[in-house]
């Protein structure tokens, strides 16, 4: 395998080396000026020089759109829920192998391992909380590592639900004492259950408990009586229904509808040194993303990530997560077809948001710059790009205003907002 | 003595068939089996076959019988037969153990045949063997950046110090008199080391072995389920996610068998090597 002039291993090294020469061309057009200083510092050290300003990278991810992957043979983490519902199906269904790519999903015991794995490089690619990557990226709970998120996996899909024997506890302002299990510090579910209790005028530091639980363990931990409720992903909810243990206090929809839950993610130097690996992955996941957003494909999906390889939980609980007609523990059942969706965009507005939940729970101290932490790490450009070449629909603004519990978030006033809570813990 | 182990083992049966006539009679079925006659009764899966709560022993048995009849099938990264998970397990246990024996046993040897190593040594000693494996992990994880290779990390703490522990003190509690004859034959060292002392101190050895490797099935089986990915443990969580209690007691029964094995193969070497004075 050789590339046409023969002097570079394979024809995408050449590609890459003609970019780079062009390149180089047009920022020293005079011939003797160029050959000058290519001889001065030597070709490698100038290329080295020339991309630390120039992006060498992404230019040749654009020229080679469709080009081979570097690394076809990946390892990807996952924890079993729905949120994972893109990534997984990718699997069974061939999406990941349409793109050229080997892939093995690795089911991975909790968060902080998933955090580990990416660390250390065992996985290439993960499902992460959202607020995870933005947490990484900073250092916070972690090394630094540039981590980056390449589109949302899921909307919505996430519950408080609490043991059965609560049942005429409805109201929030009786839950003083009571103990809560989210699967991470640095998760949506953390973020949203201390904000909907504090709605309530309970302090979530003070006046409740919350513990960080492995979602696939709070069934568990339910049954057992070690928690009083969760606000955790599904399937668990449903299962804590299916085992008549708990029931659905309030769907994650009512807190915020749209709200974004687990990402799809990669670490800044995977995406540098493999960017074909990267738009091919793009391509896999969006196109699940796609097909998992069609309520007519929900029956189907839920079926083929039941098995024990994936999810390893009862078809019938899956399904009623996925299509939105489910049991709510209480003795009736209930038709919310948006119950769950997997809009893929990564909005940065929703990362600005986490930013000021991280701030205004003391994850993040001192000045934060928002839009520009957001930008880094969530990859609105990329994500917009490969949406576009699946002809799938990409809004024009990567910053909106919502509504969370009623009330208004503007993107462009983070700190306004964060000073309008009564209850936080930020100085 | 025929009469006696005779009387033993029908004892055992009859404390097996006890144990079995209570697991069955406390999990007979309740009442009627209900039908799934309205919707959200189906929803709750009411009426289709649902492991609810504790298994009875026909569920028992099929689940032994499905998963003994393909021990071997491999349906993807996540699910695997019992054997192969069961050959994960052994494998980090091996690794780990036989790394714990190379360090261990020298190590063991020069602390036995010199008291100012064995005093000098002993602090750290006595401050590292009573830290639970499992604490190691998350530094193990920071530092060695390998799940798999963490987990035979974690094995290797483990089974290191009844082994070192051991070989230390058969090596120092040496009969002098042997030693004595030794020197005045004026052999080698290293003869010494291998002809009169290995030999003499093999018994406490294989003793410190067969406590380590059973700290080490123990630590396995935590570690996986810790750390996910393959072997027994991560099988044993992986069911517990799907609140499969058939497959956990299933998973249950054949580690406490394996462990058994394992004792057992150590009880016959250490037999093997003892001698009578």
């Amino acid at each position: 395998m050789h590339c046409d002039c023969g002097q570079h291993h394979s024809q995408e090294e050449h590609d890459a080396g003609i970019l780079q020469a062009s390149v180089m061309r047009a920022l020293f057009p005079q011939d003797r000026l160029r050959r000058r200083f290519l001889r001065a510092v030597g070709a490698s050290t100038a290329a080295a020089a020339v991309s630390s300003f120039f992006p060498f990278g992404a230019l040749e991810a654009l020229a080679q759109a469709k080009a081979k992957p570097e690394k076809p043979e990946l390892k990807i983490g996952f924890i079993p829920i729905t949120c994972a519902t893109p990534l997984i199906m990718a699997d069974p269904l061939g999406f990941y192998r349409e793109q050229g790519l080997k892939v093995a999903l690795i089911k991975t015991a909790g968060w902080a391992l998933i955090r580990d794995k990416m660390l250390n490089k065992e996985h290439d690619a993960s499902h992460f909380l959202s607020p995870m990557p933005l947490a990484i990226s900073l250092g916070l709970g972690s090394a630094v590592q540039p981590m980056r998120v390449m589109t949302v996996q899921n909307v919505n899909g996430q519950a408080i639900t609490l043991a059965a024997k609560h049942k005429d506890k409805r109201d929030p302002r009786q839950w003083k004492g009571f103990r809560f299990a989210v699967p991470f510090d640095y998760s949506m579910h953390n973020f949203l259950l201390r904000y909907y209790v504090a709605e309530h005028g309970l302090d979530p530091d003070t006046d409740i408990q919350i513990r960080v639980t492995p979602p696939p363990e709070m069934v568990a931990n339910l049954r057992a009586g070690n928690i009083d409720g969760f606000l955790g992903p599904d399937p668990f909810n449903q299962r804590a229904v299916y085992d008549e243990i708990g029931f659905i206090h309030v769907l994650s929809k009512e807190l915020w509808d749209g709200h974004p839950c687990c990402a799809f993610g990669i670490s800044e130097a995977f995406i540098k040194e493999n960017p074909n690996t990267f738009a091919a992955l793009y391509r896999a996941v969006l196109t699940a993303a796609r097909m998992a957003r069609e309520a007519k494909n929900r029956p189907l999906i839920a079926k083929v990530i039941s098995p024990p390889n994936y999810l390893n939980q009862p078809e019938t609980v899956v399904e009623q997560v996925l299509t939105g007609k489910f049991a709510d523990g209480l003795g009736s059942v209930k038709q919310v077809p948006d119950r769950a969706d997997f809009d893929p965009f990564p909005w940065h507005s929703m990362a600005v948001w986490i930013l000021t939940q991280m701030k205004r729970w003391g994850y993040l101290k001192g000045d934060v710059g928002y839009r520009q932490i957001a930008e880094q790490v969530f990859l609105v450009t990329d994500a917009r790009k490969h949406m576009a070449q699946l002809e799938m629909k990409a809004p024009a603004s990567s910053y909106t205003r919502f509504k969370v519990m009623g009330k208004e978030f503007d993107p462009t006033q983070p700190e306004k907002y964060l000073a309008s809570f009564a209850i936080k813990k930020a100085a | 003595m025929k009469l006696e182990s005779l009387k033993a083992a029908v004892l055992s049966l009859l404390f097996l068939g006890l144990f079995l006539g209570i697991w069955h009679l406390a999990t007979l079925p309740k009442g009627e089996a209900q039908s799934a006659h309205d919707e959200y009764a189906k929803l709750l899966g009411k009426g289709t076959k649902k492991s609810e709560g504790f298994p009875s022993l026909a569920q028992m048995g099929e689940a032994a019988a499905a998963q003994l009849k393909d021990p071997l099938y491999d349906r993807g990264p996540n699910d695997k037969g019992i054997a192969i998970q069961l050959g994960h397990s052994l494998g980090r246990v091996a690794a780990g153990y036989a790394l714990a024996m190379l360090f261990a046993v020298p190590l063991g040897f020069l602390i036995g045949m010199s008291p100012l190593l064995h005093s000098a040594l002993n602090p750290f000693i006595q401050v590292l063997k009573p830290i639970s494996p499992l604490a190691w992990m998350p530094l193990a994880l920071y530092t060695i950046k390998d799940s798999s290779v963490s987990g035979v990390f974690v094995i290797f703490i483990c089974s290191v110090w009844p082994m070192l522990i051991n070989t230390a003190f058969g090596v120092a509690s040496v009969r002098r008199e042997w030693l004595n004859v030794a020197r005045t034959l004026e052999v080698t060292p290293f003869r010494k080391a291998f002809a009169v002392i290995l030999p003499a101190a093999a018994p406490t050895i294989l003793t410190g072995m067969r406590i380590s490797i059973g700290i080490a099935w123990l630590v396995i089986v935590a570690a996986e389920m810790l750390v996910g990915g393959t072997g027994i443990g991560y099988f044993v969580w992986n069911e517990w996610n799907n609140l499969n209690l058939t497959n956990v007691i299933f998973a249950i029964l054949v580690i406490g068998v394996v462990g058994m094995l394992l004792d057992f193969a150590i009880g016959r070497l250490q037999k093997a090597v003892t001698y009578i004075e």
